[in-house]
């Protein structure tokens, strides 16, 4: 409540704009898909384990069901036979929605040049934070998330690109 | 309602994802393809047919489960993995002997050094190059350790499946010490890449037996504390007594192994039975089950997080008295510690033909089995005369486990499968590879 | 209860099935006993059956490659055909391992040991799979790893690693270029 609180006065009354108002109420409840690949899922877990405590940031609460979430982490590296699963994940999801692309393998490829591996999931969904590290230490994650946090924070209402009327 | 048209059973493909995906973009299934797999009720649309992942909560990964249900009850279950299947065998193909420990820590992740034990013994064994005493106490030391990582994530993320939220938040609590520990010895929380062949990357720092010393104090105290949470837990053991039942006979048919195979009765321990670096010089128990349930095969994992505090504390003894150095004066295979490079021409030859080519080993093949938390990892390696691997093959005990998951959950409930999923603990990147 | 003694399996094989083990290969402690690819139902099941031997535990299957980029299709050294296929055994009873194998050529298939063993089955997927090698009577021979409609066998050591160009900041832009980035 520090922004809030900071504003209140003994009025109890905030002057903002809207833009500033949505979009703290985005980033302080972005609910992750409950979505892990590999490696990288298990430090993800541990970022929401008692130690690093994602619930800080208001990211507790993972949904299991893309259309009830915000943000998807693609924790892991994309095989080819996973990728159309993702595609249908991302999707599924309701806008505004953001990925974080979460180590090597899922920026780039990682040490996975090979047949079997997509040369970073940015081939097939739009990636908005890339998360570097294999796999990033929760630390690393956390700075991903906020990173996203000041991008969504920056973000204007009159630039909301509406589903369908494209 | 007899049907016999292409209904899609998979997922249909959007075309946004055309262009990068290329090969192995569209898979259909239709109900003809499942005949003989399925019962014929299925076909008739008797019973329900419901596809469990690859996305689910509580498959442990992307592990996709093709069920076929008369009302709650699995009639069959048709597992299918691939969906993590990385080519790692096929990269170590293109790789040297010394770069390819790199790609084994990220098979099974959550027991990276178990990996790199059982390739560098396989290369060991190949090359006929020896281990010093010194690094293979080390290397019981890290296995073990590994172990209680791997059963504490098994641990928080099976109580997790079956609603116990808080079993989780302990067990991570301290797998977190255990991390802080492989940092201080490989620099990396989770893929040390510390056992190589020859012997470790580097002797043990000299925080690091504080460290673990204080790890090994209080430990055992939580063990107790989880299983105060659970193993007299009235819900626990109704969700897991006689769930997932497998006789012996069906579990040996089946090449289960690990504690799904001591969950069993069989006493089938690679630690005990073949034992590698060192391991018949340590005094420690395998805990055997009974019925075979899931709630055996926990019970077992429980106890063998016990034994490993056990080994560990006598290793830690050993450890001093222990000859050799940290990895093996064989400067043919092993690089020369950095202090010798400004001295001797002689290292630097060495150290520069090490990293660039890297040795040649036999056109020969073994196969070298170790016990990982998961059951038996085995490492098929055939040599082609020169510096790369000819084939790598790993049998992993998590595809093991899967492909038996069919027959493990039929007949139960649909609720039943999550604790029988959980209980095998397979690890996706174990099974694909 | 009494338990008979071990037999060496090469022995037993001349004595009690002979003319099907076509030889033997030791290295480093490990046996190998080479069979005729139409043998290998027949004499792993002589291997768990028989009093003295009881491999009962089948720890892998695995394939290998002979094929050499240099020397072309139709040379594979010393080794009688392209593929080996290993089958390594082990015995519960008398803690020891054992390994058999054969060779084959492309498309010659090896009788199935489903029914010796259930653990078989994935196995010998995995390696139709990655290999291409048919097991003849299996009983749902498909892929198991790749996607269904993959084509080529990818650990054949004819099928490329398959890599693309590793972007630098020297021909990054040339990469973007023609790189699929995906749009929302």
């Amino acid at each position: 409540m520090g922004v809030v609180s900071s504003k209140l006065g003994d009025l109890g009354v905030v002057t903002t704009t809207l833009d500033v108002a949505v979009n703290w109420a985005r980033t302080g409840a972005m609910w992750p898909l409950l979505f892990g690949l590999a490696c990288c899922a298990i430090e993800m877990m541990s970022t929401q384990a008692g130690n690093y405590d994602l619930s800080r940031f208001g990211m507790e609460l993972n949904r299991a069901s893309p259309r009830q979430s915000d943000l998807i982490i693609v924790a892991g590296r994309v095989t080819r036979k996973m990728a159309p699963v993702i595609r249908q994940l991302y999707d599924q999801m309701a806008a505004p929605r953001y990925v974080i692309s979460m180590g090597d393998c899922a920026s780039c490829g990682g040490v996975y040049n090979n047949y079997a591996i997509v040369q970073g999931v940015d081939e097939i969904i739009p990636v908005d934070v890339y998360v570097a590290g294999c796999p990033p230490r929760p630390e690393q994650l956390i700075h991903g998330i906020l990173t996203l946090h000041e991008r969504v924070q920056g973000e204007r209402l009159k630039n909301w690109v509406v589903e369908g009327a494209r | 309602m007899a049907t016999t048209s292409k209904r899609p059973l998979a997922l249909e493909i959007p075309e946004a994802t055309e262009n990068a995906l290329g090969q192995g973009q569209t898979w259909e299934g239709s109900l003809e393809d499942l005949r003989g797999l399925v019962s014929d009720r299925a076909i008739t649309g008797e019973t329900m047919l419901l596809n469990l992942g690859p996305h689910h909560p509580s498959t442990h990964g992307v592990l996709r489960l093709l069920l076929e249900l008369d009302g709650e009850e699995i009639v069959t279950c048709l597992p299918d993995v691939g969906y993590l299947h990385t080519g790692i065998e096929k990269n170590i193909e293109s790789k040297s002997y010394e770069k390819a420990v790199t790609l084994t820590d990220r098979m099974d992740y959550l027991a990276p050094m178990s990996n790199n034990a059982v390739f560098s013994l396989a290369v060991e064994k190949l090359t006929g190059l020896d281990v010093p005493e010194r690094a293979q106490v080390i290397r019981v030391i890290c296995l073990e350790l590994t172990r209680l990582n791997s059963h504490l994530v098994w641990l928080g993320t099976h109580a997790m499946d079956m609603g116990a939220m808080s079993v989780f938040l302990y067990c991570f609590r301290e797998r977190e010490f255990i991390l802080d520990m492989f940092e201080k010895l490989g620099g990396q929380r989770m893929m040390t890449s510390y056992i190589r062949p020859g012997g470790v990357w580097r002797d043990l720092p000299e925080d690091f037996l504080p460290a673990l010393e204080k790890f090994l104090g209080y430990f055992p105290n939580r063990i107790d504390d989880y299983e105060k949470l659970l193993t007299n837990n009235p819900i626990w053991r109704d969700r897991t007594e006689g769930i997932g039942v497998i006789e012996p006979e069906e579990a040996i048919a089946l090449a289960l192994s690990g504690p799904c195979l001591r969950g069993s009765g069989v006493n089938f321990d690679i630690r005990k039975a073949m034992p590698y670096s060192g391991y018949e010089n340590y005094d420690f128990n395998v805990p055997l089950g009974e019925h075979g349930d899931v709630f055996d095969r926990y019970i077992i994992r429980v106890h063998e997080m016990r034994e490993s505090v056990k080994i560990i504390q006598q290793a830690i003894k050993k450890l001093s008295s222990a000859s050799g150095g940290f990895r093996s004066n064989n400067r043919k295979f092993v690089p020369p510690p950095r202090a010798e490079l400004g001295r001797s021409m002689e290292a630097v030859i060495h150290h520069f033909k090490l990293w660039t080519e890297g040795y040649s080993v036999p056109d020969e093949e073994v196969y070298v089995a170790i016990e990982s938390p998961r059951g038996e990892i085995g490492c098929y390696l055939h040599g082609t005369g020169g510096n790369k691997p000819r084939r790598v093959h790993f049998k992993t005990p998590s595809f093991m486990h899967i492909s038996a998951l069919g027959k493990l959950c039929s007949g139960y409930m649909l609720a039943d499968l999550i604790g029988i999923v959980g209980s095998i603990d397979c690890v996706l990147g174990d099974s694909d590879r | 209860m009494h338990i008979p003694d071990a037999l060496a399996p090469a022995v037993a094989f001349e004595e009690l099935l002979p003319g099907v083990l076509k030889g033997t290969h030791e290295f480093r402690g490990e046996l190998t006993l080479i069979v005729d690819p139409a043998d290998v139902e027949r004499a792993v099941r002589f291997l768990r059956d028989t009093r003295g031997l009881i491999f009962n535990y089948l720890s892998d299957i695995s394939a290998v490659d002979y094929f050499d980029p240099i020397k072309g299709y139709g040379d594979y050294g010393d080794r009688p055909a392209r593929f080996g296929v290993s089958y390594h055994l082990y015995s519960l009873l008398y803690n020891r391992r054992i390994r058999l194998k054969t060779f084959v050529d492309e498309d010659v298939a090896i009788p199935t040991i489903t029914t010796l063993w259930d653990g078989a089955n994935w196995l010998e997927r995995e390696i139709f799979d990655m290999m291409g090698i048919p097991f003849e009577g299996h009983p749902n021979l498909r892929r198991v790893l790749m996607p269904e409609d993959w084509e080529g066998h990818p650990h054949r050591r004819d099928y490329p690693l398959g890599y693309e160009t590793i972007m630098f900041s020297f021909n990054a832009d040339e990469i973007n270029k023609h790189k699929p980035y995906a749009k929302d």
